[in-house]
C-alpha cells in the first residue's frame, strides 16, 4: 500500500473533530504508512491527541493565520504538508474547510481530487474509493493512476479513530508569506434563532410540504405545525430537513414554518446527511426527493397517502395517519 | 476603489431532475443511458449563481455578466432558450460533454481557457461565480481549480450571500457545519465565489431580455470551440444504481396515540 498522508485541521478547541478521526479511521484501515499533516493555531494537543494511532510522522503547520478557515492560508498549509510528506494518497475528511481548499491545492500539486467520498479499499494494491453521481442517483467505483491522489471522506461512513493520548513530536513545517485579502470575521448562527441543524443527532425529522397545506377543518396551520415541529426537535434533540416544496414556499415570502430555510434542505439540490434513524412527516414525491434520504439508515414516515411513492419502498415503517396528531401525542409523550 | 466587477459564472447543463437515470458502461466510460434524449436544464446552483450575478450587475453600474458553459451544443442551445429570457448576460459557449462522469480537472482547463480568451474581461475587477457543485458529477471541485489556473487565491465556497461595500470591498457568507455561515471581508477582487442557494428567486421569463441576449447566444453557440475530455488516468470499475427497495411495513387504522407510543420506544432506542 502506498504511503498516506492524514490531512487534519484542529477545531476552535484545539482537539480534532470526529470527521477527522473518521478520516484517520479510514487511512489506518488500508494498511499503509501513515503521516499525519496537522494545521491549526497550534497543533500539539491535536497531535496528542492520535499520538498512539501508530503514524509514523506528525507535520504540523500553525500559528493565527490556521486558526481560521481561509482559502489562501488553508491552501499553502495543505501544499506545504503535502511536499514535505512526499506522500501519494493524500485523505482527509470532506469538512467545509477542506472541501474549499484541497482541489484547489490537488491542481498545485499536480494531482487530482474526488471528494465526497463514501468508502476507500484497496484490493491487490490498487486502491479504489466510491462515491455518488447525479446527486446520490448512483453510486460509481473508481481508481486513478495520477498522483498524488487526494482524496475527501463524507462524515458518518467509518467508525472514528479512538486511542490513548500520548506524547506527539511534531514536525514543524514552515509555509512561506501567504498573501491574503481575505479577514475572517465570524460566524453567523440561523436567523431562526434556534439550531435546528445537528449533524451529530441520532435523528433526522424531516417535514414535508403537508405540513403547511390545509388541515381536515379547511384551514391552515401553519403557526402549530411550526410549534409541533420545534417542540419534537427540542425533546428528541433532532436535527430538521425539510422537502425542496417545503423550503421554496419559506424562500418565497409565505407564512409557512420560520424555523426552515434552504440550509435545511435535504434531497437533490440541499444536503444529504448520514443519521442512524429518520422519521419523515407530510412528504411526498418521487425519486428526486428520496435522495436526500438515502443515507438515514432506519426511516420510518408519517402520511396520509398509503401509496405515496416516497415512503412506500424506502421506509421501513409508514404510519397512514395526520403527522399533527401524531406529533401532538408524540410530544406529550416525550 | 470600483464596485463595478467583470463576473463570469461558470455553469453547465444536467438533465432534468425528474428525469429517472440510468447509468450505461460504453467504450468512452459510463455514461447516462439515452443521455442526449433526456430534456436537460441549468443545473440548479449554478443558476443561482447567475441569477445573484446578475442582480449584482443590476445594482453596480459598469458590471458585465459573462455566462461560460461547456456542454453539448444542441443541448447548451436548448437550455438557451429559456435561461436567455431570465437575466442579462453574454454566451461564452464550450462544446464538449456534461456528463457527471468526466473529471472536474479536466472541466476546469477548458473553463479557464475559455474565460482566459475572453477579449475585454479585466481580470482585476473579476468575480467568478458558478455553483459550489454541480447536479451531475456534484464534486465541488471544479471551481477552485479554474480559479487557481486563473491565478486567484481569494476563494469561497458554498456561498448564500454576497454584501458589496462602498469601497469595493465585500462581505461574503459562506456555508459551514451546522447549519451556521462563516463570514469572511475580502478587500477586492478577483475572488471566486462558489455559490449555494443564495437568496433569490428564480426570475420570471423576460421575453425582451430573451430577444437581446439571443443576439449573442446564437453566434457564441455557432463559434463554440470543441472541448475534448480524456481524464487517462481515472477508471471507473463499476456504476450502479443504488437497492432502495426496503419491505415497508404500512401501518393503517392505527390510532395516532398507539403510532406516538410506537415512534417514541424507537426514538428512544439505542
Amino acid at each position: 500500500m502506498e504511503p498516506i498522508l492524514l490531512l487534519a485541521h484542529v477545531e476552535a478547541d484545539g482537539t480534532l473533530g470526529k470527521p477527522a478521526l473518521e478520516a484517520l479511521a479510514a487511512a489506518l484501515a488500508l494498511g499503509g504508512e501513515v503521516s499525519m499533516g496537522l494545521v491549526g493555531a497550534t497543533v500539539e494537543a491535536a497531535a496528542n491527541q492520535v499520538a498512539g494511532c501508530g503514524a509514523v510522522r506528525f507535520l504540523g503547520v500553525s500559528g493565527e493565520p490556521f486558526g481560521q478557515a481561509r482559502y489562501a492560508t488553508d491552501a499553502a498549509a495543505a501544499e506545504a504538508l503535502c511536499r514535505a510528506s512526499g506522500a501519494p494518497l493524500v485523505i482527509a475528511a470532506a469538512t467545509s474547510r477542506w472541501a474549499r481548499v484541497l482541489p484547489g491545492v490537488a491542481y498545485r500539486l499536480g494531482g487530482r481530487v474526488d471528494t465526497h467520498v463514501t468508502s476507500i479499499a484497496a484490493a491487490d494494491g490498487t486502491l479504489a474509493v466510491s462515491r455518488w453521481f447525479y446527486r446520490q442517483r448512483m453510486e460509481a467505483v473508481l481508481t486513478r493512476a495520477e498522483r498524488p491522489w487526494i482524496v475527501l471522506l463524507e462524515a458518518g461512513c467509518v467508525a472514528a479513530w479512538s486511542g490513548p493520548a500520548d506524547a506527539a513530536a511534531v514536525e514543524a513545517v514552515p509555509v512561506g508569506g501567504v498573501e491574503t485579502r481575505t479577514t475572517v470575521t465570524g460566524i453567523e448562527a440561523p436567523k431562526a434563532g434556534e439550531q435546528t441543524i445537528r449533524p451529530d443527532a441520532k435523528l433526522l425529522f424531516v417535514a414535508g410540504a403537508g405540513w403547511t397545506k390545509k388541515q381536515a377543518d379547511g384551514a391552515v396551520h401553519a403557526a402549530e405545525a411550526e410549534a409541533l415541529i420545534m417542540g419534537f426537535l427540542r425533546a428528541a434533540k433532532a436535527s430538521l430537513g425539510g422537502s425542496k416544496s417545503l423550503v421554496d414556499l419559506s424562500g418565497e415570502g409565505e407564512a409557512v414554518l420560520h424555523c426552515m430555510t434552504h440550509l435545511n434542505q435535504i434531497g437533490q439540490t440541499g444536503a444529504t446527511p448520514r443519521h442512524p434513524k429518520g422519521l419523515s412527516t407530510c412528504c411526498h414525491g418521487e425519486e428526486p426527493h428520496v435522495v436526500g434520504w438515502r443515507f438515514v439508515t432506519e426511516r420510518r414516515a408519517v402520511n396520509l397517502d398509503a401509496n405515496c411513492g416516497w415512503a412506500r419502498g424506502k421506509a421501513d415503517v409508514l404510519y397512514v395517519a395526520d403527522a399533527f396528531e401524531v406529533m401532538r401525542q408524540v410530544n406529550r409523550l416525550l | 476603489m470600483s464596485t463595478s466587477f467583470h463576473i463570469v459564472v461558470c455553469g453547465s447543463v444536467v438533465p432534468d431532475p425528474l428525469q429517472t437515470l440510468e447509468p450505461v458502461i460504453g467504450p468512452g466510460g459510463p455514461a447516462l443511458k439515452n443521455e442526449m434524449m433526456l430534456p436537460a436544464v441549468l443545473d440548479p446552483w449554478a443558476g443561482h449563481a447567475l441569477y445573484e450575478a446578475a442582480n449584482l450587475a443590476k445594482q453596480k453600474p459598469g458590471c458585465k455578466v459573462w455566462l461560460v458553459s461547456l456542454g453539448p451544443k444542441a443541448k447548451l442551445q436548448q437550455v438557451m432558450m429559456t435561461v436567455a429570457q431570465k437575466v442579462p448576460f453574454e454566451l461564452v459557449a464550450l462544446d464538449g460533454p456534461a456528463s457527471g462522469f468526466t473529471d472536474s480537472f479536466e472541466t476546469a482547463a477548458a473553463l479557464a481557457g475559455a474565460i482566459g480568451g475572453i477579449a475585454g474581461l479585466e481580470r482585476a475587477r473579476l468575480l467568478l461565480f458558478g455553483g459550489w457543485e454541480s447536479a451531475s458529477r456534484g464534486a465541488g471541485a471544479t471551481l477552485q481549480m479554474v480559479g487557481e489556473r486563473l491565478g486567484i487565491t481569494e476563494q469561497f465556497q458554498g456561498v448564500d450571500e454576497l454584501r458589496v461595500r462602498q469601497d469595493g470591498s465585500f462581505e461574503v457568507l459562506e456555508r459551514i457545519e451546522g447549519g451556521r455561515h462563516q463570514v469572511s471581508v475580502c478587500a477586492a477582487p478577483p475572488a471566486v465565489l462558489g455559490w449555494a442557494t443564495g437568496h433569490l428567486p428564480e426570475p420570471r421569463n423576460n421575453p425582451q431580455v430573451g430577444m437581446v441576449n439571443m443576439r449573442t447566444v446564437m453566434p457564441a453557440l455557432q463559434r463554440a470551440k470543441a472541448a475534448t475530455m480524456a481524464p487517462a488516468g481515472l477508471k471507473f470499475t463499476a456504476v450502479s444504481l443504488p437497492k432502495q427497495q426496503r419491505a415497508t411495513r404500512i401501518v393503517k387504522n392505527m390510532p395516532a396515540e398507539e403510532i406516538a407510543r410506537e415512534i417514541v420506544a424507537w426514538v428512544s432506542e439505542e
